[in-house]
């Protein structure tokens, strides 16, 4: 049976007509893109609300003078400068990154070109799910197990070893509490490994297998045809993925500040304690009572903003210049 | 040319070296999970599921204490930041792949991947500006909103190559029967990319549930439970990574084994997470 056509059932149906026409899709899409630009603003909002937030601290002490000065001192003087964490985020950053690039890279070929079938997904596994453990739970793991260890088997022997042989070198090791600098990194680059594993991994298995055949054809070693025909084909993805493992360990931030011993001087020394500009940021800002300490923590934040968007877009770059395929995915 | 036997040699040193750093490296990755294991499984108790913590004197006297309100806490703020990202992840996931040649893409995209990049205590800065001074203090929706910051990029990715996934002709034949465009979308593609959109949003939930800095200062932590149930937004709320963090660097030996409990749960939770996750996956794929 029919229904009647009803004032009410006449306007469904136009209604209906409208949105299953062009109408519909128009308004579809500006869903969608609506929905999209906001997340183009969130990025957007970041940076102007750090910047904003910030800025009270950039006019007292200057962008420059805020950048420079090493002195950060929320009791007294109410001065602040963020070198102190500036150097500490990139040193410890970049000494992870140096040490374990190698180490990622060699358990990446390992997988790749060396491990039997069922090793490989058992390490692959394995790797990734150590790339999943919350930071916390690493720094919990660092403050228990690690420290003391590395007290116990490194720091206080070469101390002691120092005190005796060559007491000048005391001044630079610092003190060997266990919290500092060296173990910070050390963690730092245990857990950036995984990541730098994970897409170097990624990129090897993209290269094609004829590649690797024509290698073997010309006679090439094992070896040889990494060395000449994988590695130069992955390259630009190793490159990027290190490059985003280095973003990581730029922002990694609770690992850090439980273990770093948070010392808001410039890092002189080897074991001694340190900062990086996530970490400071944690441990300040519930206490942060003064306006101007809270605005110079924001522009911290705003600096850290700036860092990691510099090393993120050079991935980008870095993936799409040295890509043997220009930039487009194999 | 070099000799075969010397290029032999060298092949087989890089052999050794190679695996040599394999296993050198994977032994303290290892141990990170042993000990989270073993010292962890000690201090899961009953208790540890239906107390709440109190104060540090309850468990120095010996009295049963747990994180019950950490674990509620938890599950709170991510199903809050999923259901606030939800919306613009997928939105964005299907401009990016329902309309390939739109002008906002390639911008979409550089910041979606901007935003991935950027630090999470980051993402919690902005939580606390956008939602905890104006509100004057901390809250779970302070925690939702920053967790939501972690997981929209991912959700917009995922989403993006969950539909990326479906075949173009099968668009096509929606089209092709007189479906408009949206409608395509909506009935055809997104049920079919079912699995793909779940293992997106579970991989977002790991990685939110996992996050403890943007934490500190949006839901701030708390050591009971609220006292009605609005207080799980409108009141400070305590989370496992955060709880675990003041677990650790706190004084008191009883609330450290507590601290290895709270990472052994965390864990499981993140590696539930991520099996469902593939189980979705492959699912997919077979």
């Amino acid at each position: 049976m029919q229904p009647k056509d009803t004032a009410p059932m006449k306007t469904m149906k136009t209604l209906k007509k409208y949105v299953y026409g062009s109408l519909g899709d128009t308004l579809f899409l500006w869903t969608i893109v609506a929905l999209s630009i906001t997340i183009i603003a969130c990025t957007i909002v970041m940076a102007f609300t750090l910047y904003g937030d910030g800025a009270p601290a950039f006019r007292e002490f200057g962008f420059l003078g805020f950048l420079k000065s090493n002195i950060w001192d929320p009791g007294s003087r109410i001065q602040f400068g963020a070198a102190p964490f500036i150097v500490g985020t990139l040193v410890t950053s970049i000494v992870s990154l140096l040490i374990s690039f190698i180490p990622a890279l060699s358990i990446a070929i390992f997988t790749t070109e060396y491990a039997p079938r069922w090793l490989q997904s058992l390490i692959d596994n394995f790797v990734n799910l150590i790339a999943a453990i919350p930071s916390v739970i690493i720094g919990l793991w660092g403050i228990f197990v690690f420290v003391p260890w590395m007290r116990e088997n490194v720091y206080m022997p070469v101390y002691m070893w120092s005190v005796e042989s060559a007491p000048q070198l005391l001044a630079i090791l610092g003190n060997p509490i266990g919290y500092g600098m060296t173990t910070a990194t050390i963690i730092l680059a245990l857990m950036i490994l995984p990541y730098t594993t994970v897409l170097a991994a990624h990129a090897m298995m993209k290269v094609p297998k004829e590649q690797r055949e024509a290698a073997y054809a010309l006679g090439a070693t094992k070896w040889e045809v990494i060395r000449m025909a994988v590695i130069p084909y992955a390259r630009a993805g190793i490159l990027a993925g290190s490059m985003l493992s280095f973003g990581r360990a730029i922002g990694e931030t609770m690992a850090v500040a439980m273990l770093i011993g948070n010392k808001n001087t410039l890092p002189f020394t080897i074991f001694g304690a340190g900062s990086t500009m996530p970490s400071v940021i944690v441990n300040e800002f519930r206490e942060a009572v003064e306006n101007m300490h809270l605005s110079s923590l924001m522009a911290v934040g705003f600096q850290l903003f700036i860092i990691s968007l510099a090393v993120n877009l050079l991935a980008a770059y870095i993936q799409n210049k040295f890509s043997v395929t220009g930039g487009q995915s194999a | 040319m070099k000799s075969l036997q010397s290029r032999y040699r060298v092949q087989r040193a890089v052999k050794l070296f190679i695996v040599v750093n394999t296993v050198c490296v994977l032994v303290p990755l290892f141990l990170i999970l042993y000990h989270v294991f073993t010292n962890g499984i000690g201090a899961v108790t009953m208790a540890f599921f239906t107390e709440e913590l109190g104060s540090p004197t309850r468990a120095m006297r010996g009295e049963p204490t747990g994180l019950v309100h950490t674990i509620i806490g938890t599950f709170v703020l991510d199903f809050t930041a999923l259901i606030i990202s939800l919306p613009f992840g997928l939105g964005a996931g299907m401009l990016l792949s329902e309309y390939p040649d739109h002008p906002l893409n390639a911008f979409l995209r550089i910041m979606t991947d901007t935003l991935n990049g950027m630090p999470a205590v980051l993402k919690g800065l902005l939580a606390w500006a956008l939602v905890v001074k104006p509100m004057g203090g901390f809250s779970g929706i302070a925690g939702g909103v920053a967790l939501a910051f972690v997981m929209l990029p991912i959700l917009a990715r995922s989403t993006e190559s969950a539909l990326m996934n479906i075949p173009w002709s099968i668009r096509e034949a929606g089209l092709a029967i007189g479906l408009p465009r949206w409608r395509v979308v909506l009935s055809v593609v997104m049920p079919a990319s079912k699995s793909g959109l779940v293992t997106g949003g579970l991989i977002a939930f790991a990685r939110a549930a996992g996050e403890a800095a943007p934490l500190l200062f949006t839901s701030f932590g708390n050591n009971y439970l609220p006292n009605r149930w609005t207080g799980w937004f409108f009141g400070p709320v305590d989370s496992l990574p955060q709880r675990l963090y003041s677990l650790a660097i706190s004084p008191y030996k009883a609330w450290h084994e507590m601290g290895w409990a709270a990472g052994l749960v965390l864990i499981v939770l993140v590696m539930l997470s991520f099996a469902v996750a593939k189980f979705f996956a492959r699912e997919r794929t077979s």
